[in-house]
């Protein structure tokens, strides 16, 4: 490599990257998702799935979890620069292997096919709670429940039993027992 | 029934509660109901600027030399889109800044109106927080908020976009609140426990340096008081960011000068060679740290600031203090007294070899330069101000570049806010629009922009505000004729390719000076130097001093890219006796 000719200091080694479930309390507001994002985006910071929506309607408090990954140092900068922002309420941080807290995303998987191999796709999703939202004689639309890679993994299998189409949200958490994050 | 006021109204019914005194500002479409009320507040006094940017940072200066928030108003689209860079500088340096913008009607908010942008968006990233006012009824509440974010915890730049129709509606007005807590933004973190380890720190260490920033400015003159009594009393040596310069007078014996990639290289050594740092209100600026691997090494590193994120941002520290730099000064000063018991005398003998060693890296003298009596050196010049403007209390503003560098290294301060520089943006043209801002809140105080020739022209046309309001700045030119930065980094770096940096065309200052309506000296060799500068000291209008500078001078010490701090490269004088003119360049 040439030798860097910046007047910027090069870049040191990068520590362990590790995945982290980020969840921010905000209050729901115009433009609130775009600051938080834009934190993300404007520092360079990655953003594997990202899940919104109103929790309280009465204090008017939206619950935002956004997957992402980073060392344990640009961990800790993203929870603070939230922290700073000012419909900012409050910021918890999981390590996805953390045993307290539940992850879940859920997909829709949408499968077009004859009734025989819908009801084998039915079966390759049985450990993840799968419903069936919609039924016809050619198609079928189940829900199910399930990590991120295990659904990763459906999509994968299923693709032979004539699945189409899938739509995923991101991850929502929530801790186990009768602790509460907020 | 309480009586109801315009949007307008409001707004100037805020300024006047918030005790705002000066606006700065240009009128546009979206903004005239604003500027239509402005005659009925004659306790607050509008600032004319001749381009936004101009606005944004006058009211920098203004901020900066005060304390107090500074105030600009500006027109929909271009005027928000030209405000934006000012906006930038002041989010990175800390300034509190309160921007007001007119925006396009309501019911034309997303249709490309004429002079609309979506100004919230465009300044989300370059603002503690931003406000789309959509209805009236919440103005007053924003407003105040406003001032409270931009002016809590680490200071910085708000915008407040006010759509047209809400100017002409008519609400309610509140007074300000005391505020309820924002979100837990107000930060004074710190316990007693976490004061008693620093100063056990303290005791324990024998190579001990202070490394202190624009925190200590931004905490008020009250904390530049406080540090010194603490240097005083640990005797400690002490070293300066570019933005913390006259936090602690930059005459005092304790004081080691600027560190940095253009620092003392006493100041650079001892951080690097230090057993104990405490940063008190900086942030490990990468021009500060140099190579992070190799930074300060041998050290325990304690961060005191009032931003959480600004810990362990850079450089892990072993002991962080969030807190606000006079309260954290002064718990630590109070226990110091308390826990010892004749401190400064214990604390000398154990540091005596560390002053030693600081002793000797300063006679290297690395901020020594050969002068001529044929060509004005700018270091010379630089201090020949200084020694001509020392007795008053003086006023700098800078622009960016080696002229900034050289202001820094050569001109003593020893009161906080009495420099105003872009340091972390790095702003060309920001001195003279903030050297304005300086004057309007200081009418009487000599006020001077250090300046590059490249720089000036940036916002040169703000000479006209200055002529306009007569507001007597002094526009002290350094002129090479060369982006003089650029230059050098291109003879160290880019195998002398000058490519770009030199200006072919620069207008006749002088001639310019007149034209402005102010007045216009040019200094060409050293024996005129002082009578000129004396001359402009002594005019009471704005000044535009063309001095004409050595072309090839380069700005030392410096810290090469890449590089530790004991790895400096010092000036000619050096490299001439330790033959490394050739080495030394390609340690770059």
């Amino acid at each position: 490599m040439a030798k860097s000719k910046s007047a910027y200091s090069t870049p040191s080694k990068l520590g362990k990257i590790d995945t982290h479930i980020i969840v921010v309390w905000v209050d729901n507001e115009a433009s609130v998702l775009s600051r938080v994002v834009g934190l993300f985006s404007g520092r360079g910071y990655n953003i594997e799935s990202l899940a919104v929506a109103e929790v309280d309607h009465k204090k008017n408090l939206s619950r935002i979890t956004i997957v992402t990954t980073g060392t344990p140092q640009v961990i800790e900068q993203i929870v603070l620069q939230l922290k700073k922002l000012v419909p900012v309420h409050n910021v918890a941080n999981f390590k996805r292997e953390d045993k307290k807290v539940i992850f879940k995303e859920m997909a829709l998987l949408k499968i077009v096919a004859n009734s025989i191999k819908i009801k084998k796709a039915l079966n390759t999703c049985k450990k993840y709670n799968p419903v069936i939202l919609d039924k016809t004689n050619k198609s079928a639309v189940i829900q199910i429940t399930a990590l991120r890679r295990e659904i990763d993994n459906m999509i994968k299998n299923l693709k032979p039993l004539g699945l189409v189409s899938a739509s995923r949200t991101g991850a929502v958490a929530m801790t186990r027992g009768a602790e509460i994050l907020n | 029934m309480p009586k109801l006021y315009s949007g307008a109204e409001i707004v100037f019914k805020c300024l006047e509660d918030q005790k705002v005194e000066h606006i700065f500002g240009y009128p546009g479409g979206a903004v005239l109901p604003i500027y239509d009320e402005l005659k009925n507040h004659p306790t607050i006094k509008h600032i004319l600027v001749r381009h936004e940017q101009g606005a944004g940072h006058a009211a920098e200066g203004y901020a900066r030399s005060t304390g107090k928030p500074g105030v600009v108003l500006v027109t929909s689209g271009p005027g928000a889109t030209n405000v934006v860079t000012a906006l930038t500088d002041a989010y990175m340096d800390s300034v509190p800044l309160v921007c007001i913008s007119g925006q396009v009607p309501t019911h034309l908010i997303g249709t490309d109106a004429f002079q609309e942008c979506d100004t919230t968006g465009i300044t989300r990233p370059c603002t503690k927080h931003n406000w789309l006012v959509k209805d009236i009824n919440d103005l007053p509440r924003i407003m105040h908020e406003a001032f409270e974010v931009a002016t809590t915890g680490r200071p910085g730049p708000v915008l407040v976009d006010i759509p047209k129709d809400i100017q002409f509606a008519k609400a309610k007005y509140f007074k300000p609140k005391k505020e309820k807590k924002l979100n837990g933004k107000i930060l004074n973190k710190f316990n007693q426990k976490e004061i008693d380890q620093l100063v056990d720190l303290m005791k324990k260490a024998s190579k001990p340096v202070f490394y202190t920033g624009g925190g200590v400015i931004n905490s008020g003159p009250k904390a530049s008081e406080l540090l010194r009594e603490l240097v005083a009393l640990t005797g400690f040596p002490i070293t300066s960011t570019l933005q913390g310069l006259g936090a602690y007078p930059g005459d005092d014996n304790q004081f080691l000068g600027m560190l940095g990639m253009h620092g003392t290289y006493e100041a650079n050594n001892a951080m690097h060679d230090c057993d104990l740092l405490i940063n008190i209100g900086a942030r490990f600026d990468d021009r500060i740290t140099g190579k992070i691997d190799e930074f300060s090494p041998k050290s325990t590193k304690v961060h005191i600031d009032i931003d959480p994120s600004s810990i362990n941002k850079i450089v892990k520290v072993d002991l962080s203090i969030v807190g606000d730099v006079s309260d954290v000064i002064k718990s630590t000063t109070k226990t110091l007294k308390k826990k010892n018991l004749n401190l400064e005398k214990s604390n000398k003998q154990k540091i005596s070899k560390w002053w030693q060693q600081i002793q000797k890296w300063r006679t290297k003298q690395s901020l020594n330069f050969i002068n001529s009596n044929k060509i004005i050196k700018p270091q010379h010049a630089v201090q020949r101000l200084y020694e001509l403007t020392k007795n008053q209390d003086t006023y700098i503003t800078t622009e960016v570049g080696q002229h900034q560098m050289w202001a820094a290294q050569h001109y003593k301060f020893n009161k906080p806010n009495r420099w105003m520089t872009s340091g972390g943006l790095g702003t060309m043209g920001y001195g003279l629009p903030a050297a304005i801002g300086v004057q309007v809140a200081h009418p009487k105080k000599l006020v001077v922009d250090i300046a590059g020739e490249a720089s000036i022209l940036m916002t040169m046309q703000e000479i006209s505000t200055a002529v306009q309001y007569n507001l007597p700045v002094k526009i002290f030119i350094l002129n090479n004729q060369y982006m003089g930065m650029v230059r050098q980094w291109q003879e160290l770096l880019h195998e002398k390719n000058y490519s770009e940096s030199y200006s072919e065309a620069l207008p006749d200052f002088v001639k310019l000076a007149e034209a402005y309506g102010c007045v216009g000296i040019r200094a060409e060799s050293p024996d005129e130097l002082d009578e000129k500068i004396e001359e402009m000291i002594n005019i009471d209008r704005p000044v535009i001093f063309d001095c004409h500078v050595d072309q090839a001078e380069n700005c030392y010490p410096m810290i090469p890219s890449g590089k530790p701090h004991n790895q400096m490269l010092l000036g000619p004088k050096d490299q001439e006796e330790n033959k490394i003119t050739g080495k030394g360049k390609s340690l770059v």
